[in-house]
């Protein structure tokens, strides 16, 4: 199938046909011109692989200035929520990664001027670890984190 | 093309919040299927919301989102009426974009 559309695309493409080619296999489409997807850290097994993918050496710890809200048992592993707020001036970034999944970093949010450093959403977790919040302000990195208790891993099958 | 998503966008007090639902099944690759088969991984990588063609948020995921991912944010600025985009990527080269007008 892949390579029906190849076949299209460089027909069609013409003189662009390998820059074609190359954003129809790629991960990005023409007009979706986002930040890099950081492969290597979306693929680290452990915490300390992904934080050395992501280029973070050593955040500093603050749950004052992070708020991570997750629940203290979650009964389902494969919906558990997570807030995130952070008072720091100038967050540029803010991750999720939970400590013991086999891909540890789950996300990562970009917030350009105006956009208030705060997101919910909902991560899977295979076992009761922690959940850890790293927020980049000013170029410099922070984390917060807090255990949630599974009691139904979220990645069996 | 995949699934519409579910967008609400409100505004309060100079703030937009909105909301999104993806329809995903965000397979992490780990998981197999009755059979025992392994089910290739296939998740959203990229996500990104403008408004009125301004980028006001942008989100990359691993598998590690749950299945129909669901996403709140807020920024300043907004008014009713006023279009807010989100468009998604998966890891198939697949994308979907949905657009909503702002309601108070």
């Amino acid at each position: 199938m892949i390579n029906m559309e190849r076949r299209a695309l460089l027909k069609t493409g013409g003189g662009i046909g390998l820059f074609a080619l190359f954003s129809a296999v790629g991960l990005l489409k023409p007009g979706l011109a986002m930040a890099d997807w950081n492969k290597s850290a979306f693929s680290a097994k452990n915490l300390d692989e992904a934080l050395t993918a992501m280029g973070v050496n050593k955040p500093e710890v603050n749950d004052v200035f992070i708020q991570l809200t997750v629940p203290e048992i979650a009964e389902n592993g494969a919906i558990v929520p997570v807030k995130v707020v952070s008072t720091y001036p100038n967050v540029e970034r803010i991750s999720i990664l939970v400590e013991k999944n086999p891909n540890v970093l789950a996300a990562n949010f970009i917030f350009p001027q105006g956009t208030e450093p705060m997101l919910t959403t909902r991560v899977k977790m295979g076992q009761t670890c922690s959940v850890i919040a790293l927020v980049k302000a000013d170029g410099k990195y922070y984390r917060s984190s807090k255990e949630v208790k599974v009691t139904a891993g979220g990645c069996g099958g | 093309m995949g699934n519409p998503m579910k967008i609400r966008a409100a505004v309060k007090e100079g703030v937009t919040e909105v909301k999104i639902l993806m329809q995903h099944e965000m397979e992490t690759g780990l998981r197999k299927d009755a059979d025992g088969t392994l089910v290739p991984a296939w998740f959203i990588t990229e996500v990104k919301a403008e408004h009125q063609g301004r980028t006001v948020m942008e989100a990359q995921f691993g598998q590690s989102i749950s299945k129909n991912p669901y996403l709140l944010f807020r920024f300043k600025g907004g008014a009713e009426g006023e279009k807010i985009k989100i468009s998604w990527v998966d890891t198939k080269g697949d994308t979907r974009e949905d657009e909503v007008a702002i309601v108070v």
